[in-house]
């Protein structure tokens, strides 16, 4: 409907997004375009309006004002997390959020695409295309070798990758990132870096974060949000050489 | 505009005096008592002479002259007659006396010097009889003395009393009252009096009706039955009034009145629903700090405000003779009582349960049953009395169709008082600053130096506390039995529940609303069914406000 | 593993206390009938029709018990009002067995009870028709808890009420239905509830026959509704379940529909507490607005905490051993009874979060692995590292054991 508005096809756009509580303007006329199949890194100080950002697009939160276009025809505000999520938009948590008392490998089963009406999750059966499909993630994210293992006894870093596993076998075109390396060690960090590069060459990513070289390993665009409005873009040189950015952010 | 004359007619003039100075009037009280001696107008000891022997058409006339002298024992006299306590000695020089009763003992007061004799045999003195015209021409003349009396109050009370006389022979009486008086409102009633006498035997019909005229908006009860009696019929279905003028006026005045009566039963019922609302506030006051400030459920709250309730009756116990005072020894009592039963509560139980809210739930509402079943031993399991004093009974007269009573305004006010001490505790204090800071960013706080634990106890006490001072309230207006906090904290979580978590604002609205909504719907409903009707209110408006009517917005209180 | 077994048997293959439960059901549902019919009063094997029904009303409990165990201890879902499900089932009951007094009632009406006459009532309320039909009034007892549930699920989970302001309400559900049904014009007996029942399917109630049909009947629902909730949280739809309890919004983006799980769930439990009520009332002879009393919905979760929440048999334990205890005591003691039961509450919440079967599990690892045996190693070696890891910050998550065993049972026939 929408898409007259639009010059080039997009993944997602968010277009003149407004979010106020209790007055405070978390975002303030935001506009975003993502291309199909981009990696794009966000970063801005506490309170930029990142998290709510992310809260918008995955129908948490409803704007005030604006639109939250997704594949250039769906209006993502008219819709409710778990419809928004079938629809192919996945989103990873700051604090890593699993299901502790299920192993690993149900977590992966629960996150698989499909079977998610209650009749269906109560005659469900894996099937064997399922299960090789599962252990395919688990290898990527390095957990086969505890699979069976309740997902609370992992630690911080591996939670983060299973919810990373998770989010990649609900098969999204579109994953919402936030602060993926956060507790993760610095070896850690570089692969999920890597595993970030090869995942967008399928998926289209938005990944927000604070670790400056996590970021510049993404080599991506960056976009820099301030007071829930963007305040540059571009590569992460560019941007760190830009004044206003350095005034509101980086300088400090 | 009549309206209004009337609330601030003297009798709520005098009320809102009582109100204001409850503790001082005690005192006045004990100092009026004692009987004053002045010497007595010379014309009356021969009266009183002559009425020991006179006869009944001798002691009219003397009656009659008795009324007409300017003296303040001629009143006491006249009303001894009247009961029969007006006696003379039948020894001695047979001095007459009026007889007293109190505390088994006779005592006689020298109807002349007012002088009290302490301890008199009864058989001593003889009484002077009356008879049944006597008694009329008694009544008639004490009221025509009271109507003329110095204190403004004793002629309210008259003119207010002669409404309930139907005598005709009175209208001359009250026309001569109505002229000397000076006081606005006595003036008010006496004039009221008048026009329903001459309503009732006014001689022509136009002075009926203008009488009848005249009594519109008056709420007296005794002017409605006034104005009822003109439109009954007799059992042939004939109009007891038989002029239809009369009737029509009659019926006009009264739906006027009627009209006027309900929207005083309106206001009225807002009053019990604001007093009611003024209970739930307190009670959930303290649920707001427990459970908003500290997101701790207390199911034991109900059993706080319990023990609240008893030491009330406890400290009674302690002090019989002192009633009157018992309240303002009970109210620090009870919230020391209840706080430190709270401290304890938190020390030895709900600090192992932060962030479990269902597990702090369960175990509180454990310690619920203990504390109700330890109440249960020590006092039994029937309802205790708790006394109220003197000051909190009775009522505010606002006008004929609605009176308010003490009880219930105090409570307003003091809860009211209860929500400003605190509030002005959270804002001010350093104490309120912590238990802020603490609530909103604990590790912060603690490591800037604030004792996280003993705030969570103080703060958990300060909840309790309040909940114990809403216990001695409560002890004024319901039965004090171990049951008493169970009724009350479905109806405290629901204020909170509906004005919404952490915020003071919330629960005073909260509370006002659900007592004032209860009690609009009880007339119509039945209290039940009200009752019901609020619960599935809330039910349904926590669908569309899942965190209440004042919830905080945003990020950081999702959880 | 992959041997040919009935649905039953594999559903129960990794769940050995349900296992238990269930042989020692049967065996009761067989032996204490036929000790009560055959043998001699003065026997020493003879069980009195007073221990039937007492153990009757225990497996009753129990049923409940289950119900939530499988909201709070699968999904979450502290409901404090599900006697009001119990309670409607009772009185769906209690209504067809009012229908079946006929002229025997103290006024001799033959199709209004004794309480409408009373009350001057010329006329069977619409809603009191049918229910001399068995069928019908058995429909009902599903029918009327469940509707409700439905209503109140739909408004609340749609809403996203959770946590302790949906307690709060469930509460509040509860009160004002005991309110309600306090009044006499509501037409289901006010104060007095239904009572002077007669007989049930013909049976009299009073015969040691029907008592003891009523304990088969108990013992057999009880049976049923175990393996209906465990083939619920053994399904991948169980898994969903145990995912809202732990992370609701996480379960959210994954797609799923929070509030209809929650609905189903707590539809299928609230029917499973209105059969407990309708199985109740018969064998205690009464049903009375009592039951919705707030106080009695917070003692079932007691039960369940107790026993053990987040095992389902767990639920039956705990239910069981509370009532015995309360029967003892109030007999025995009745002024510590709520002394026991509020210690109870404390004592539990505080140090045994697991219940009567995580103490249990606290001992069996340590004999186990001095014998390992056949297929329960797996099971038991995750379990052991599960809880290690999990009890200092999440004391209240059910035996991983239990959990382990469903996905062992979806998952090993495609293996």
């Amino acid at each position: 409907m929408q898409a007259k508005h639009l010059q080039q096809p997009s993944i997602l756009y968010l277009n003149g997004v407004s979010v106020s509580f209790d007055g405070f303007k978390a975002l303030n006329s935001l506009s975003l375009i993502l291309a199909p199949g981009e990696l794009r890194a966000i970063i801005g100080p506490n309170g930029a309006g990142k998290t709510t950002m992310m809260d918008v697009i995955t129908g948490k939160t409803r704007p005030d004002t604006g639109q939250v276009l997704f594949n250039n025809n769906v209006d993502l505000t008219q819709h409710d997390e778990a419809e928004i999520a079938n629809m192919g938009v996945g989103r990873k948590f700051q604090k890593p959020t699993v299901i502790e008392s299920l192993t690993v490998f149900e977590n992966l089963e629960l996150a698989l695409q499909g079977g998610r009406k209650v009749y269906e999750a109560f005659f469900h059966r894996l099937s064997k295309a399922q299960k090789t499909r599962i252990d395919e993630i688990l290898t990527l994210v390095d957990l086969s070798a505890r699979a069976d293992e309740l997902a609370g006894a992992l630690s911080h870093g591996q939670k983060q990758w299973l919810e990373i596993g998770m989010l990649l076998i609900q098969g999204p075109e579109l994953l919402l990132i936030d602060e993926p390396a956060a507790g993760m060690t610095d070896v850690e960090t570089e692969k999920t870096a890597e595993l970030f590069k090869a995942v967008s060459k399928q998926h289209s990513l938005v990944v927000v974060e604070h670790d400056m070289d996590f970021v510049r390993a993404l080599q991506c665009k960056v976009t820099v949000l301030h007071e829930g409005r963007v305040l540059a873009e571009g590569s992460l040189d560019q941007v760190q050489k830009n004044q206003q950015v350095i005034e509101v952010y980086l300088g400090r | 505009m009549r309206r209004l004359s009337l609330l601030f007619s003297s009798s709520s003039r005098l009320s809102f005096a009582r109100l204001g100075c409850a503790l001082l009037m005690i005192c006045m009280w004990m100092l009026g008592s004692g009987a004053q001696a002045e010497p007595a107008d010379a014309r009356l000891e021969p009266i009183l002479t002559q009425l020991k022997t006179a006869g009944f058409a001798e002691k009219e006339q003397l009656v009659s002259k008795l009324s007409e002298i300017d003296d303040p024992q001629v009143a006491p006299i006249l009303s001894a007659l009247l009961e029969g306590d007006l006696q003379y000695a039948k020894k001695g020089e047979g001095e007459v006396v009026i007889l007293r009763y109190a505390n088994d003992l006779y005592s006689a007061q020298n109807a002349l010097t007012g002088e009290v004799t302490e301890d008199v045999e009864k058989r001593a003195f003889k009484k002077i009889s009356v008879n049944n015209s006597l008694r009329q021409l008694l009544r008639a003349s004490l009221a025509a003395l009271q109507l003329r009396a110095p204190d403004v109050n004793v002629r309210l009370e008259a003119a207010r009393n002669m409404m309930k006389s139907d005598d005709a022979s009175n209208i001359p009486l009250l026309q001569r009252a109505l002229e000397k008086e000076q006081d606005a409102s006595v003036q008010e009633l006496l004039s009221v009096d008048l026009a329903m006498l001459q309503a009732r035997y006014g001689e022509t019909t136009q002075s009926r009706v203008a009488a009848i005229e005249q009594l519109q908006g008056e709420l007296y009860v005794e002017v409605r039955s006034l104005l009822r009696s003109f439109l009954n019929t007799n059992g042939q279905g004939e109009f007891l009034e038989p002029d239809p003028a009369v009737r029509q006026a009659a019926q006009e005045a009264l739906d006027a009145i009627e009209s006027l009566v309900a929207f005083n039963k309106g206001v009225e019922n807002v009053y019990f629903g604001v007093s009611l609302g003024a209970v739930l506030l307190l009670a959930a006051v303290g649920l707001a700090i427990t459970f908003g400030v500290m997101g701790v459920i207390n199911m034991a709250h109900g059993e706080m405000i319990m023990l609240g309730a008893y030491t009330t009756y406890v400290i009674q116990q302690w002090m019989p003779n002192h009633i009157e005072y018992s309240l303002f020894v009970a109210i620090p009592a009870a919230f020391l009582v209840s706080g430190l039963a709270g401290v304890v509560i938190e020390r030895g139980v709900i600090r192992f349960l932060y962030g479990r809210p269902l597990e702090t739930l369960l175990a509180t509402f454990g310690i619920s049953l203990c504390l109700q079943q330890l109440v249960r031993t020590v006092f039994g399991s029937l309802n205790q009395s708790v006394i109220t004093p003197v000051w909190m009974s009775g009522s505010i007269e606002i006008n004929g169709a609605l009176s308010l009573t003490y009880n219930r305004l105090y409570i307003i006010i003091f809860s009211i008082l209860v929500l400003l001490a605190l509030a002005a505790l959270l804002r001010k204090t350093q104490f309120g600053l912590q238990m802020r800071a603490v609530t909103q960013n604990r590790p912060m706080a603690s490591s800037m130096g604030i004792r996280t634990g003993w705030l969570d106890a103080l703060t958990f006490g300060l909840g309790s506390g309040i909940a114990g001072i809403a216990g001695v309230a409560l002890s004024q207006l319901t039965n004090v039995g171990p049951n008493l906090g169970q009724s009350y904290i479905i109806d405290s979580f629901m204020v909170v529940v509906f004005g919404g978590v952490g915020n003071l604002m919330g629960t005073f609205v909260g509370a006002m609303s659900l007592g004032v909504a209860n009690k609009l719907m009880e007339p119509f409903a039945g209290a039940v069914l009200a009752k019901i009707l609020v619960l599935v209110f809330i039910i349904l408006f926590i669908q569309k406000y899942p965190r209440g009517m004042f919830a905080l917005k945003g990020r950081a209180v999702e959880g | 593993m992959t041997m040919q077994l009935g649905p039953v048997t594999r559903l129960l293959m990794n769940d050995k206390g349900g296992r238990y439960l269930l042989l020692a059901l049967a065996a009761l549902a067989v032996i204490v009938p036929l000790l009560n019919l055959t043998m001699a009063p003065g026997s020493a094997l003879h069980v009195s029709t007073y221990t039937v029904t007492l153990l009757g009303k225990y497996l009753c409990y129990a049923l409940l018990a289950l119900a939530v165990d499988l909201i709070w201890g699968y999904c979450g879902i502290l409901s404090l009002g599900h006697g009001a499900f119990f309670a409607l089932g009772g009185y769906a009951m209690g209504m067809y067995l009012m229908r079946q007094i006929g002229e025997r009632g103290v006024y001799g009406d033959p199709l209004l009870p004794d309480f409408m006459v009373f009350l001057n009532w010329k006329e069977l309320p619409w809603y009191w028709q049918g229910f001399d039909n068995f069928g019908f009034a058995m429909l009902m007892v599903a029918l009327a808890p469940g509707l409700l549930a439905f209503v109140f699920g739909w408004l609340a989970f749609r809403s996203r009420v959770t946590g302790v302001y949906l307690s709060i309400i469930t509460q509040a559900l509860t009160y004002a239905l005991m309110l309600a049904f306090f009044r006499n014009d509501m037409g289901f007996g006010g104060n007095n509830g239904l009572t002077d029942f007669k007989d049930l399917l013909g049976f009299n109630l009073q015969s040691d026959a029907a008592r003891c049909g009523l304990f088969i009947a108990s013992a057999v629902s009880l049976m049923v509704g175990y393996v209906l909730c465990r083939r619920i949280v053994n399904s991948k739809l169980g898994r969903v379940l145990v995912a809202v309890r732990d992370a609701e919004a996480r379960t959210r983006f994954l797609g799923y529909r929070v509030d209809k799980y929650k609905l189903f769930v707590f539809v299928v439990s609230s029917v499973l507490a209105g059969i407990a009520g309708a199985l109740y009332v018969p064998q205690v002879g009464i049903i009375n607005p009592g039951e919705f009393s707030p106080i009695n919905s917070i003692e079932i979760i007691i039960w369940v905490a107790v026993g053990g929440r987040g095992t389902l048999y767990g639920a039956v334990i705990g239910a069981i051993a509370v009532n015995y205890a309360k029967s003892y005591f109030t007999g025995a003691f009745p002024e510590l009874w709520l002394y026991c039961l509020g210690a109870l509450f404390v004592v539990t919440t505080l140090f045994l979060p697991k219940g009567l079967v995580g103490l249990l599990e606290r001992i069996r690892p340590r004999e186990k692995s001095a014998s390992p045996t056949q297929s329960e190693v797996s099971g038991d070696a995750v379990a052991t590292t599960g809880s290690a890891a999990s009890t200092p910050s999440e004391p209240s998550r059910p035996a991983a054991a239990d959990l382990r065993a469903g996905k062992a049972v979806e998952v090993s026939p495609s293996s």
